[in-house]
């Protein structure tokens, strides 16, 4: 399954997805990257003539990344992936360390910590162009095929 | 079979971190609705039912979790897949 594969399944369209490229992935983990286009919409907002990228945002790629590409991967590898995959985010506990501009790229590390009854639970930590530690945390979701 | 008063207070023990209903949690029987009662999501299930397997040293199937909807279900599961016979009673 390439990168692009995975990318095409996931559920998201600009403004909304957060993934551009998944570097590396098995059943245990994944690595992707995102570059946030200075033309995001939030950026008018977030902060008033001082465009610095939402905690939220950055949140929802860790989880694009870290949890649906996975999760999407590990269902391929199952044999349970058709379609439409249905999604729920259920948790988030995350800490930031510094800030994330318009155009910079980033790079998010997911590990797994159990996949079970269709509950996907992770630990996950995204790191700026210079390997800085951007934010870290665990991120669960219900990721499940559509009967 | 495992007493079943002290069952039902382990199970309380592993269950209160994920409940959003104390009222119905504080009348809990064997009745209690995991979800419809406690108010817990399909995600913290989960988490109940991989405390479940800790707690007792169990491996529990998708069937049997699909099951593990009240705490009667619960208990049933656990005393199972103990090898304890359970018999519900029925009234």
């Amino acid at each position: 399954m390439t990168s692009k594969e995975i990318i095409a399944l996931l559920p998201y369209q600009y403004p909304f997805l957060f993934v551009d490229d998944i570097c590396t992935v098995d059943e245990n983990a994944i690595t992707g990257t995102y570059t946030y286009d200075r033309h995001l919409p939030f950026y008018e907002g977030h902060f008033k003539a001082n465009p610095v990228t939402p905690g939220v945002i950055l949140t929802e790629t860790m989880a694009q990344i870290g949890l649906v590409a996975l999760g999407i991967y590990m269902m391929y590898k199952t044999g349970e992936l058709q379609k439409n995959v249905q999604i729920a985010f259920t948790s988030a506990n995350v800490d930031f360390y510094i800030p994330v501009y318009p155009e910079e790229k980033v790079t998010v590390k997911s590990v797994k910590e159990y996949f079970r009854f269709n509950k996907l639970k992770c630990n996950v930590e995204m790191y700026n162009e210079n390997k800085e530690l951007v934010s870290r945390g665990t991120l669960a979701g219900m990721i499940k095929q559509n009967q | 079979m495992k007493d079943k008063s002290r069952m039902i207070a382990e199970l309380k023990t592993i269950i209160k971190p994920y409940v959003q209903d104390q009222e119905a949690f504080g009348n809990l029987d064997e009745d209690t609705d995991f979800i419809n009662d406690l108010k817990v999501n399909s995600a913290n299930l989960v988490d109940i039912i991989l405390d479940i397997e800790d707690k007792y040293d169990i491996e529990i199937d998708n069937e049997s979790m699909e099951k593990m909807l009240t705490v009667r279900a619960a208990l049933e599961v656990v005393n199972k897949k103990l090898g304890h016979s359970y018999d519900s009673p029925q009234e």
